[in-house]
């Protein structure tokens, strides 16, 4: 059914769909929050949920993570080079990847992934009716379908980005071995050589608060999809370019706020 | 009012709706609406596409909220409901979707235990297997058991919709287009199941449908809705049998197309 709308502009169309958008995602994740600790809890679905975010995700990661680590250390090395301080290029590695690289590829690739995987089903989900029929079965589906994804994100986030960081270490630890045959033992002492409590810290806060970036903005975006399988697609790549953006913006706030610390 | 609605209840009274009005925007879909409908009666509500029959009876179960009017559900005004009392009485509600919406990532299985699983927790998974056994039994379609939705006819979505309705032993049953989309013999096989369904579960039933065939064998009285508000009530005869230019309409172009 197509509805005419006449709600009464305040400041301009634009405008007052930012703001209400604005609201209503707020009110989202303010029910996530009264959802997630009450029970019943729905156990099976956040433990299948978290076998569809983290062990389905894990090649594409393992791959991106190798690259990651191999690539930077291979473009790292001539600038190092000219000044003589190619056996830095362990520690420079480490802190690379664990500050940074490891968190934001992780996140960029699941929001790609994971995210626009959560938006297209969810959105599927409402466009064809299944979860107003969830709702008339006396079934919450905010509690099945939300709180179990937007958990399964949190929690699965922090142990990829764990396992990106060692796939990248090895990627760069192959490139380093190559090229000044290094041992795995003294290029791992010189990796973690720099490595303070805090790096790792800052960044398993970084993985969940991306975690739950892309769960909440794919669940948000897949359940208020509209407009048959238009409203889909547009929910699935919406959840992909703001999940993305919101990650760039709690990168840039999170870094901030370790390095005041530091 | 008030009296006269408990009187109703004790006679058997169901569900009542007055003066009922909802809009989406400029669009005034339902224009004060009333309807009674009593226990083990099937009520048809005809009318064209884009009227509003839908939007009627998604606010009986409370999926929308109406802008004005009452709606009485077993005692209960749906509208003023907590979440936690309007899951109560959708367990004794049920509603069959006009494109089935069944769950296309599980099995016809998963599908009839998911509301099961969680409104009845005190069912042991034997008993869960043979209340899903015997109400596909009841649509006919056991075989289907293990199948995904995606490999099931439409007529035979439409009938594993209503038995995950039926799971739950709703008192209330609400159809929505349910012979839409499929052939006539198929139509005629979905129509015998409402009247089954009421015989043997003793249901009340609303029936949304544009198709007077469906109407007719179903339906002990009808409700003709044209613009917003119900221009005739009675049984099948008696709103066919008005000179009202709409009325005639409407059954000339149902019998023509």
């Amino acid at each position: 059914m197509n509805f005419k709308t006449s709600e009464k502009i305040l400041i301009t169309k634009k405008a007052d769909l930012f703001f209400a958008g604005l609201y209503s995602a707020f009110q989202f994740i303010i029910r996530f929050f009264k959802e997630a600790f009450v029970p019943p809890y729905e156990f099976k679905e956040i433990i299948k949920q978290c076998y569809e975010v983290g062990y389905k995700s894990l090649g594409l990661i393992t791959l991106t993570g190798f690259i990651t680590g191999l690539v930077f250390t291979k473009q790292s090395r001539p600038s190092l080079s000219e000044f003589g301080a190619q056996s830095w290029l362990p520690s420079l590695v480490a802190i690379a990847i664990i500050r940074a690289l490891a968190p934001l590829v992780t996140a960029l690739i699941c929001a790609g992934k994971v995210g626009s995987n959560i938006g297209a089903e969810l959105g599927s989900m409402k466009v064809t009716e299944q979860i107003d029929a969830m709702e008339v079965s006396a079934v919450n589906p905010f509690k099945y379908l939300v709180v179990s994804r937007v958990l399964a994100t949190t929690l699965m986030m922090p142990l990829l980005m764990c396992y990106t960081g060692c796939v990248a270490m090895l990627g760069a630890f192959l490139n380093v071995h190559l090229n000044e045959l290094t041992s795995f033992i003294s290029f791992f002492e010189a990796a973690f050589d720099k490595i303070s409590f805090l790096d790792i810290f800052s960044s398993l806060i970084k993985s969940i608060a991306y975690g739950f970036t892309i769960g909440i903005v794919g669940c948000y975006k897949g359940f208020n999809a509209t407009n048959g399988t238009e409203g889909v697609g547009k929910a699935a790549n919406a959840s992909v370019v703001l999940s993305m953006f919101l990650i760039f913006i709690e990168e840039i706030l999170i870094v901030q706020l370790t390095n005041s610390i530091r | 009012m008030e009296t006269e609605l408990k009187n109703k209840v004790q006679k058997g009274l169901v569900i009542t709706i007055r003066d009922l009005y909802k809009s989406f925007g400029d669009n005034h879909v339902l224009q004060g609406i009333n309807l009674d409908v009593f226990s083990k009666e099937n009520v048809v509500v005809l009318g064209r596409s884009g009227t509003g029959k839908s939007v009627l009876i998604k606010i009986v179960c409370g999926l929308l909220k109406p802008d004005k009017g009452l709606v009485n559900v077993l005692g209960n005004e749906v509208d003023h409901l907590k979440d936690k009392q309007l899951r109560e009485l959708r367990q004794k509600v049920g509603f069959s979707f006009q494109n089935s919406a069944l769950y296309d990532s599980m099995t016809v299985r998963e599908n009839l235990a998911f509301p099961l699983v969680r409104n009845a927790k005190h069912l042991s998974r034997q008993e869960i297997k043979k209340e899903i056994e015997s109400v596909l039994d009841d649509v006919g379609l056991l075989q289907t058991i293990n199948q995904m939705p995606s490999e099931l006819s439409g007529g035979q979505r439409k009938r594993i919709g209503i038995a995950r309705t039926l799971i739950l032993r709703p008192q209330i049953m609400l159809y929505d287009e349910p012979t839409s989309g499929l052939d006539p013999i198929t139509s005629i096989e979905i129509n015998n199941l409402i009247n089954l369904v009421r015989q043997k579960f003793n249901t009340t039933s609303i029936i949304i449908t544009h198709d007077l065939t469906c109407a007719k064998s179903t339906g002990d009285k009808i409700a003709m809705l044209y613009d917003g508000k119900f221009i005739k009530q009675g049984t099948f005869d008696e709103v066919f049998s008005e000179n009202d230019e709409r009325i005639q309409n409407f059954y000339k172009y149902n019998f023509i197309k």
